[in-house]
C-alpha cells in the first residue's frame, strides 16, 4: 500500500476511534437538534388554565369570560375595593390572581389602563399577561373610536394586511426571494466554514507538534518523505472533518423529520394562541409559507456542493500553513506569534459579512470572493443571493486550488526543516531561510 | 563491494559548515563505527545517507548504485532523536511502522509476534506506548528498525538509556544480524562498544574526517612503543636498559610485592626488550600497550 494512504488512514482512524470524536459526533448534532426542538416542545406544553378574579370598575371588559383558556370571575365593584378583592383571592385557593381595573370619572381609557393591576400568586405567565394586555388594548381602541364617533366595525373592515411578495428576476422567469433566509444561509455557511477550518487546522498543528515532541518524526521520515507525512496527515484529518459533517447532516435530517412527523415544527405558531391575536397569526403563517416557498427556490444540493468545495479548499489552504507553524515550534504555547497572521484574514472576512450581504455583488464582495485567503467565506456569503457570474465562480475556485497548492508547497519546505529543528524558537527570518534551503 | 560510498558530500547551513566534502566507504558486511565529538557532523552524515536531507554537493551510492528513495526499504535507521506515538498501542504502532517499510499486514504481524515472543513482550501488545519504560520503548524501536530485514542498518547512539543487560541484548542481536549478512553503521560515544563491535571506524571532527580504517589498522598505526613489565618485588629494582630504550616510570603497584615498569622504545620490538629485561627480574607479565580507541579518539580530536 502507498505509505501516503497508510498515514492518512492512521490519522483518520486514530481520531475517529477517539472517545472525544464519538462524543462530539453524537452529542453535537443532538445538542443542535435539542436547541431546535426543545423551545418548540415547551411552547407547545399546555399551560394550566388560570382562574382570575376581576374587579372591573370601568366595565371595559364587560362580557369577556375567557381569554384563551383562562377564565374570569367577576366581583361586584360596588362590594369590593382593591383591598378586599386581594384578601378574597388570598382566601380562596382556586383563584390564581386578581385583575383590578380602577374606576375612572370621565371614562378615559388611557387612565384606566395606566392604573390596571394584575395581582397573582406566584408567576402568572408571560403569555396570559400579554393576552390580557392585547385584549384590553383592543377594547380601549374601540372605546376611543366610539368616543370620537367612529364605528369600530368600520375600522375593522377597512384594515388591510399587506404582504408584498418579493420576486427575483432570473433567466427562466421569476422566483420568490427571501432576504433574511439568504442572509441566514450565507452567514451560517461561512461561519461553519470558519469554525471547521480552524478546528481542524489546529488539529493538524497539534499533530505535527506531537510528532515533534514525541521524537517519532525522524523515525517516520526515514520511511516516507516529509511531504507524504504532511499530506497524509492533512488528508486524514480532512476525512475526519467530512465524516463529522456527514454525521451532522444525517442526524439533522433524522431529527428534523422525526420532529416534523410528530408535529413539533411548523405547527406551533398557529396553535399556541387560538382565538388570540388573529392578525399576527395570519402574518406569521404567511412568513412561514414564504420561507418554505423560498427554501424550495434554492438549489440545495448545489449549495452543499459549493459548501464542501470551499470548506475543503479553505481547510487545505490554512491547514498546510498551520502544519508549517506547528513544525517550527517545540510546544503549542510557542505558536502564538504565528497565529495572528493565520487567523486574521478569515476573521476580517467574517466581520465584513454584513457589508457584503448588503451588496453581494459589490466590489468588496467580489474581490473577497476571489482572493483564496477569504474566498471560502466570502463566496458562501454571496452564493445564496444569486447573481454570481459563472466566470467569477470558476476563477474563484481555480484561484483557491492554486492557493492551497501554493501554501502546501511553501509549508512542505518549512515543514521538512522545522520538524528536525529543536530547541531554538524560530522567527519569521528563520522560516524564510528554511524556505530557501536546498 | 561497499554498502555505502560517499563522494565529496558536503552540507552547509546558514551560519556554519556541518560537513566538509567527505569521501567515505562502508564495506559490505562490516560493523562501521562513526565516531566524533558532539557537533562533528555525524547526524548530518547519517541524515544524508537516509535521504532525510540532501547534500549541497556530491553523491552517495548504495551497493554500487546511486541512492534513491526506493532504497529506504533496504535501510533501517534508528535515529538519536527517537520516539513513538504516545497514545497508540504498542502492537498497533509496530504494525504501522512495519507497513510503512513495505511489509504486508500478515508478514508484519508474523515477524512482530516472533520478536515479541523472543523478548517476552507479548503482554505489552495491547498496552499504550506511554506506559512503556524507556528501556522497553528502546527495545520496541530496535525491533521496528530491523523488522523489515534491511541490508543496511544505521544506529545512532543505540545504547543510550539502556541498562547493561538490555545493552548486551541489543549488542548480541546486532552481531547476529551482521552474521546474517547485513551491514551495520554505528554512531556512538561509547568507546568500549566500538572496540567490542566495530570492524571499521571513521572519526569525524568539525565536519571533517580525520581518521578511518579497520579498528586493527588504526590501533596498529597508533602504536607508540609503550611496553609494560610487571615483576615480583617489594621495592622497584633498578633495571639496566639496552640502547634506545627509555624508562618512563618504575613504581610499586598497589598490590603488595608487585612492581610495574613502563618502558618506551620506538626501535626495538617486544621480544628484543623482554630478552634484555627478563633475566634481571622475576617477571609476571610483559605487554605492549596499544592505545585504546578512547585514547586515539581523545588524542585525535585534541590535535
Amino acid at each position: 500500500m502507498n505509505p501516503f494512504i497508510i498515514i492518512a488512514l492512521r490519522e483518520f482512524t486514530s481520531r475517529v476511534k477517539n472517545k472525544t470524536f464519538i462524543l462530539m459526533s453524537i452529542i453535537g448534532p443532538l445538542a443542535i437538534g435539542a436547541l431546535l426542538v426543545i423551545p418548540a416542545l415547551f411552547s407547545n406544553l399546555d399551560e394550566d388554565p388560570k382562574k382570575l378574579l376581576v374587579v372591573d370598575n370601568s366595565y371595559l371588559l364587560l362580557g369577556t369570560e375567557k381569554i384563551s383558556k383562562h377564565s374570569f370571575q367577576y366581583l361586584n365593584p360596588e362590594e369590593f375595593d382593591e383591598e378586599s378583592a386581594i384578601s378574597a383571592v388570598r382566601e380562596k385557593e382556586i383563584y390564581d390572581g386578581l385583575l383590578f381595573l380602577p374606576p375612572s370619572e370621565n371614562g378615559d381609557p388611557d387612565f384606566i389602563l395606566r392604573n390596571t393591576r394584575l395581582y397573582s400568586k406566584g408567576d402568572i405567565g408571560i403569555d396570559l399577561t400579554r393576552d390580557i394586555e392585547r385584549r384590553l388594548g383592543k377594547l380601549a381602541t374601540e372605546e376611543k373610536l366610539k368616543i370620537n364617533g367612529v364605528d369600530p366595525s368600520l375600522v375593522k373592515n377597512s384594515t388591510t394586511i399587506v404582504n408584498i411578495k418579493n420576486l427575483n428576476l432570473t433567466e427562466k422567469g421569476s422566483e420568490a426571494s427571501s432576504l433574511p433566509l439568504k442572509m441566514a444561509i450565507g452567514f451560517g455557511a461561512s461561519f461553519f466554514i470558519y469554525m471547521f477550518t480552524f478546528f481542524y487546522s489546529a488539529q493538524i498543528m497539534r499533530g505535527v507538534i506531537e510528532e515533534k515532541t514525541s521524537r517519532i518524526v525522524e523515525v517516520m521520515i526515514t520511511s516516507v518523505k516529509p511531504t507524504q507525512l504532511l499530506l497524509g496527515k492533512i488528508i486524514g484529518i480532512a476525512g475526519v472533518g467530512l465524516l463529522q459533517f456527514l454525521i451532522l447532516i444525517a442526524f439533522s435530517t433524522i431529527i428534523y423529520s422525526v420532529a416534523g412527523s410528530i408535529g413539533l415544527l411548523g405547527s406551533d405558531i398557529s396553535e399556541v394562541t387560538p382565538g388570540g391575536a388573529i392578525m399576527e397569526n395570519t402574518e406569521s403563517q404567511t412568513v412561514l409559507n414564504e420561507v418554505i416557498e423560498s427554501f424550495k427556490t434554492f438549489n440545495i444540493p448545489k449549495l452543499i456542493g459549493f459548501f464542501v468545495f470551499y470548506w475543503l479548499g479553505g481547510y487545505l489552504l490554512y491547514g498546510a500553513l498551520f502544519a508549517a507553524a506547528g513544525s517550527a515550534v517545540d510546544a503549542e504555547a510557542d505558536t502564538q506569534q504565528f497565529m495572528i497572521p493565520l487567523t486574521v484574514p478569515l476573521l476580517i472576512t467574517l466581520m465584513l459579512a454584513t457589508p457584503m450581504m448588503q451588496e453581494p455583488n459589490g466590489t468588496l464582495a467580489v474581490w473577497l470572493s476571489l482572493i483564496p485567503f477569504s474566498s471560502p467565506l466570502a463566496m458562501m456569503i454571496r452564493l445564496p443571493f444569486g447573481g454570481v457570474q459563472t466566470y467569477e465562480i470558476a476563477l474563484s475556485m481555480i484561484l483557491l486550488i492554486i492557493g492551497f497548492l501554493g501554501t502546501t508547497w511553501i509549508s512542505a519546505k518549512i515543514y521538512r526543516v522545522g520538524i528536525l529543528t529543536y530547541g531554538k524558537k524560530a522567527s519569521y527570518k528563520d522560516l524564510y531561510k528554511w524556505l530557501r534551503r536546498k | 563491494m561497499n554498502a555505502i560510498q560517499s563522494f565529496g558530500i558536503d552540507k552547509q547551513y546558514e551560519n556554519h559548515v556541518a560537513l566538509h566534502p567527505l569521501d567515505l566507504s562502508v564495506p559490505e558486511g562490516s560493523v562501521f563505527g562513526l565516531l566524533g565529538p558532539n557537533g562533528a557532523g555525524k547526524t548530518t552524515l547519517l541524515r544524508i545517507i537516509n535521504q532525510i536531507i540532501s547534500p549541497d554537493n556530491g553523491s552517495v551510492s548504495f551497493y554500487g548504485q546511486k541512492i534513491d528513495s526506493s532504497d529506504s526499504r533496504h535501510i533501517g535507521y534508528l535515529p538519536e532523536e527517537r520516539g513513538l506515538y504516545k497514545k497508540m498501542k504498542v502492537g498497533e504502532q509496530s504494525m504501522y511502522l512495519a507497513q510503512l517499510k513495505g511489509l504486508s499486514r500478515n508478514e508484519a504481524r508474523k515477524r512482530l509476534h516472533w520478536w515479541f515472543k523472543k523478548w517476552g513482550l507479548e503482554t505489552w501488545w495491547d498496552k499504550k506506548v506511554e506506559e512503556l519504560s524507556k528501556g522497553m520503548a528502546q527495545k520496541i524501536q530496535f525491533i521496528t528498525t530491523v523488522l523489515h530485514e534491511p541490508k543496511l542498518l544505521i544506529f545512532d547512539e543505540p545504547f543510550s538509556g539502556l541498562d547493561p543487560v538490555n545493552a548486551a541484548l541489543i549488542r548480541d542481536e546486532m552481531l547476529r544480524i551482521r552474521k546474517e549478512g547485513a551491514t551495520i553503521v554505528l554512531s556512538t560515544h561509547r568507546m568500549e562498544s566500538v572496540e567490542e563491535l566495530c570492524s571499521h571506524i571513521a572519526l569525524l571532527n568539525h565536519g571533517e574526517k580525520i581518521l578511518d580504517g579497520t579498528v586493527n589498522e588504526i590501533r596498529e598505526s597508533h602504536r607508540n612503543g609503550n611496553f609494560r613489565l610487571s615483576y615480583r618485588s617489594n621495592e622497584p629494582i633498578t633495571l639496566s636498559l639496552p640502547n634506545q630504550v627509555e624508562m618512563s616510570q618504575n613504581l610499586r603497584d598497589f598490590n603488595k610485592g608487585i612492581c610495574i615498569a613502563e618502558i618506551q622504545s620506538m626501535k626495538l620490538n617486544s621480544s628484543e626488550i623482554i630478552s634484555a629485561l627478563a633475566p634481571q627480574v622475576d617477571t609476571i607479565r610483559f605487554e605492549e600497550i596499544i592505545p585504546s580507541m578512547n585514547d586515539i579518539f581523545i588524542k585525535s580530536v585534541e590535535k
